[in-house]
Order: C-alpha cells, then structure tokens, then sequence
C-alpha cells in the first residue's frame, strides 16, 4: 500500500492549504475586460491558459518531480515569466506551497530549496519537489498542476460572475482530456533537456497581469 | 522586376505560390509587403522546398566602425550592406528575393556580432509564411550571438501568417554579459480579414549561457485556445514584443508599466526589459510599440 493515490488528491485538493484559493490565474482581468462572461468563455480562456502556462508550469512541477536541480528550473521558470507581477505571484504561491509541503511531507530536497529560496521558489517547482516527497511521479505532479491551472480560474469565475458552479465544473470536465494531454506532454518534456521545456506563453495573461497589479481593489491577489 | 541575389548564388527558382484570397496590399501602411514572388523562370523547385542559409558576420574594424567579413545569403533572402545613419555601425537590410517561406523550406539566418561591433538588421518588406505545394511545415530560424561590448539592433518588418501556412520560427539569442540588444518581433495573424495559417514561434534569449527569456506562441488552426481570453482575446491579430537588453538593467531595473490596456513594458528578471502587446493589426501594434519610448542612450 503506497498510499500515492490518495497522495496525490491530498496534493490538487483545492483545500489544501498553499493559499491557492486567493488567486483567480488572470480571470479577474478577463472578467473586467469582458473577455470572461459566460461558461463558454470561461472555457476558452481556461483552454487558452491549460495549453499555454497550464503546460509550462506542469513541465516544470514534471522535472523538479523527475529531480532535475530546482534551483536552474526556478532559473528556467523565471526566463518563462517576463511579468514581474506573475513573478511575485509564483514565488509567493510558492512559499506557501512550501510551508504546507514540509509539514505534510517532509524530506531534506524540500529543506534545502527552501533555504536556497527564502522568499520563495516558483511554484510549480515546489509542487513537483512535493509530490517527488509525497512519492508521486513526475506525471501525478504535471497533472496536479495542470488541473490546478484552469481550476483556479474557474472557482474564481463562480465568485466574480455568479456563475453556476454547476456550469463551471462542467468547464473543467469538458478539458479533462485535453488536462490529461498536457500533462503527458509536459512529461515527455521533462525527460529530454532542460534548455526544451515548454516556454509556451499567453501575452494577454502577462499584460493583464500587470494592470491588475495595479488595482486598488480586487477581489483576488492575482 | 529586377532580383536581388546573394553573392553569385544561382537563383532556387520555383513556381508562384499558389493564389491567396485577400490582397497582401491591403496590410497596415507602415508594412510593406513585398513577396517578391517566383521571379525566376519556372524550375521546378526541389520536392522538399527550399534550403536557404543566410551568414552574417560584423566584426570591429580597429578605427571604431564595424566591417562586414561575412555577408552572404542564398535563396529567398538577400541580405545587403545599407547606408547607415550612424557611421559607427554597420546596417545591413534583407532584402526578400523570392516568397518564403512556404511549406517545405528551412530557412536560416545566422548573425554574428563579434565584440566591440554594431550591427542593425532591418528588412525591405513584411515576410509572409504562405503554404506551399510541398507537404509539410516550413522552419525559419535565426541564431543571433552578440559578444562582448557589442551591440545588436534586430528590426524585422513582421512576419505575416496566411491563411494555410505551417511555420515554425526559432529566434536563439546568446549574449556576452555587456552585449547590449534591442530585438522587435512582429507577428500578423491573417492577411485583412483573413484566418491565420499554423504559427508557432519561439524567442529564447540567453546571457552568458544563461536564460533571460524563453517564450513560446502558437496560433491558428490546431493552437487550442489561441484566440480566446487568456492567449490573444477577440479582435486582436497582431502580436509583438520589443526586447531591450543592457547590462545596466542588472543595477537599475526598469520600471513596470501598462501603455493602454493591451500592452505593458516589463523588466525581467535579469538585466532585461520586454515590451508586450496585442492589437487589432500590425499599424497599431507598431504604434503601440514604438509608443514604449524605450530609448536607450546607445
């Protein structure tokens, strides 16, 4: 009994406490924008994340499972994240994906990232180191974090449209098979060489992030 | 209509692409759009589309000015020595000698800036992926080095996605710590009120062998969620980034800020800045770029 199924739903549950829930992955913007006004636009921004920093940031959760040196992928997660906002975002997401990593699974990879990182590592990393901790693999990690990454969006857009939730849940389902596909690719990824990993980006995502930084009142912190 | 060709290099002539259906003219007034199109006589072209490689080479000459040691190109690009406004620096425009890249071709333009030399890299005209009578993708890649104390201006017109194209694009970028870089890429999805064809372009830029920047776009048919909220949103088919590398950035980063709602100027996390934006055509996203005000003191 490895227990690594149940692991892993410990790890995408959206209560577990990594402070995800405070974060709408750019669907406050769209919102705003108009761009997100329905379950069927909803969808397409989720599609359009899952298959852009959906699949980057499950390539990275993929390696740092995989245990290639976090510290040239948070380098790596950097280059890939030319907002400053969505920089801050990543690292601070990933100091509290740290602090309940540690307590849940301890072990010295996570100790020593968080030393090299105290103000944070990016998150996608600390999630991959996590789930390599939690003894999960590579592709347990990149679909924790694929999921994550439209899920997100999707529980904000309930609270920011009053959509159904029922309606939103079905965003995510009708994704699954592509959830599934990004999360094998970012895998096949994660062998090969670290300069080829996913670099796939979403320039409204990095524009509208910098505008909602600037907000005086939001909703959700990014 | 005359032809521009590389040194000596016999023309790869091939048969016009085949008719498209919106007009290329009809692009934004600051593009021109020259597909200087199947100007040779009917050879047939090669099954597997053209093999085209462009080397250039600037180098310091001792006196202060940049020398030339290495231009050469072949196929559909012409890379030519222009007159400079700066004496200082070498220019150098391609010149499209023939429609490319359609389906099938690889393309290759490789640029060394050794240290100490200036080079700007310009081009005559828009260049405009189009699909081809070969099956299959076509690649364009660029390798740009930049060594130490050198400076590189690389402003292409943009690249244009037909409707039916397949283009790969790879832009590999390495820097010496004090290379300084001004980079603008451009792309145009669709011709005026026209689908765009597959894009997929890739910037990856890298400082003494680390990296700066690596970004991935895909658009068109068979890019899920392309044109949805998150990646380009409606009304927007031209998307393009300004990249202002300088190692003074390392000390005194730049400062973040949005140039309307579609576009915003960021620093990077090493000694870099990017310019992002999104707009309805390539007129205003010129605009919208040149309306960054990123001047630099060189």
């Amino acid at each position: 009994m490895s227990g690594a199924a149940a692991a892993l739903l410990v790890l995408a549950d959206g209560r577990f406490p990594a402070g995800g829930h405070a974060h709408s992955g750019g669907a406050e913007a769209a919102v705003k924008a108009g761009r997100v006004k329905d379950a069927a636009s909803l969808g397409a921004f989720c599609r359009g994340r899952l298959h852009t920093a959906g699949l980057t940031a499950a390539a990275l959760a993929a390696a740092a499972a995989a245990g290639h040196d976090p510290l040239a992928l948070d380098e790596a997660a950097d280059a890939r994240t030319p907002s400053p906002a969505l920089r801050r975002t990543a690292r601070k997401l990933g100091r509290q994906m740290m602090r309940a990593a540690r307590a849940t699974w301890p072990c010295p990879e996570l100790d020593a990232l968080a030393a090299a990182r105290p103000r944070g590592a990016h998150q996608p990393i600390v999630l991959g180191l996590a789930a390599r901790s939690a003894g999960l693999t590579p592709l347990d990690a990149a679909h924790a974090c694929a999921y994550e990454n439209i899920s997100g969006p999707a529980t904000a857009a309930v609270r920011l449209l009053s959509l159904d939730p029922f309606d939103a849940t079905a965003v995510l389902a009708r994704l699954a098979p592509e959830a599934d596909d990004v999360a094998r690719r970012a895998v096949e990824a994660a062998e090969g060489d670290l300069a080829d990993l996913p670099a796939a980006s979403a320039p409204l995502l990095d524009i509208t992030a910098e505008a909602h930084a600037t907000w005086p009142v939001r909703l959700f912190a990014s | 209509m005359t032809t521009v060709l590389g040194a000596g290099t016999p023309a790869p002539a091939r048969p016009a692409p085949p008719p498209m259906p919106a007009p290329a003219a009809a692009v934004a007034p600051r593009v021109a759009v020259t597909p200087v199109a199947a100007v040779a006589p009917a050879a047939a072209a090669g099954p597997a589309g053209v093999r085209a490689h462009v080397r250039i080479t600037a180098a310091s000459d001792g006196r202060g000015g940049t020398a030339l040691p290495l231009l050469s190109g072949e196929g559909p690009f012409a890379p030519r020595r222009t007159r400079s406004a700066d004496p200082a620096r070498a220019r150098v425009t391609l010149v499209g000698a023939m429609s490319a890249p359609l389906g099938g071709d690889r393309l290759t333009v490789e640029t060394r800036v050794e240290a100490g030399a200036a080079l700007r890299l310009d081009s005559s005209a828009a260049m405009i992926a189009l699909p081809g009578r070969v099956p299959g993708h076509a690649e364009y890649g660029v390798r740009l080095t930049v060594g130490e104390d050198a400076y590189a201006h690389w402003l292409p017109e943009p690249l244009i996605s037909a409707r039916g194209s397949d283009l790969r694009q790879h832009l590999v970028v390495d820097l010496a710590p004090t290379a300084r870089l001004v980079l603008r890429d451009e792309q145009v999805l669709g011709r005026t009120g026209e689908e765009p064809g597959r894009l997929s372009t890739r910037l990856t830029v890298r400082v003494a062998g680390r990296p700066l920047l690596d970004q991935q776009l895909d658009y068109g048919p068979g890019a899920p969620g392309w044109d949805g909220g998150a990646v380009l949103g409606a009304g927007h088919r031209a998307v393009g980034q300004l990249l202002v590398v300088d190692p003074a950035f390392a000390e005194r980063p730049a400062e973040p800020r949005m140039l309307g709602e579609t576009a915003a100027v960021t620093p990077l996390a090493g000694q870099g800045l990017l310019v992002t934006a999104v707009a309805p055509d390539a007129l205003q996203l010129r605009r919208l770029l040149d309306q960054s005000h990123i001047f630099t003191s060189w």
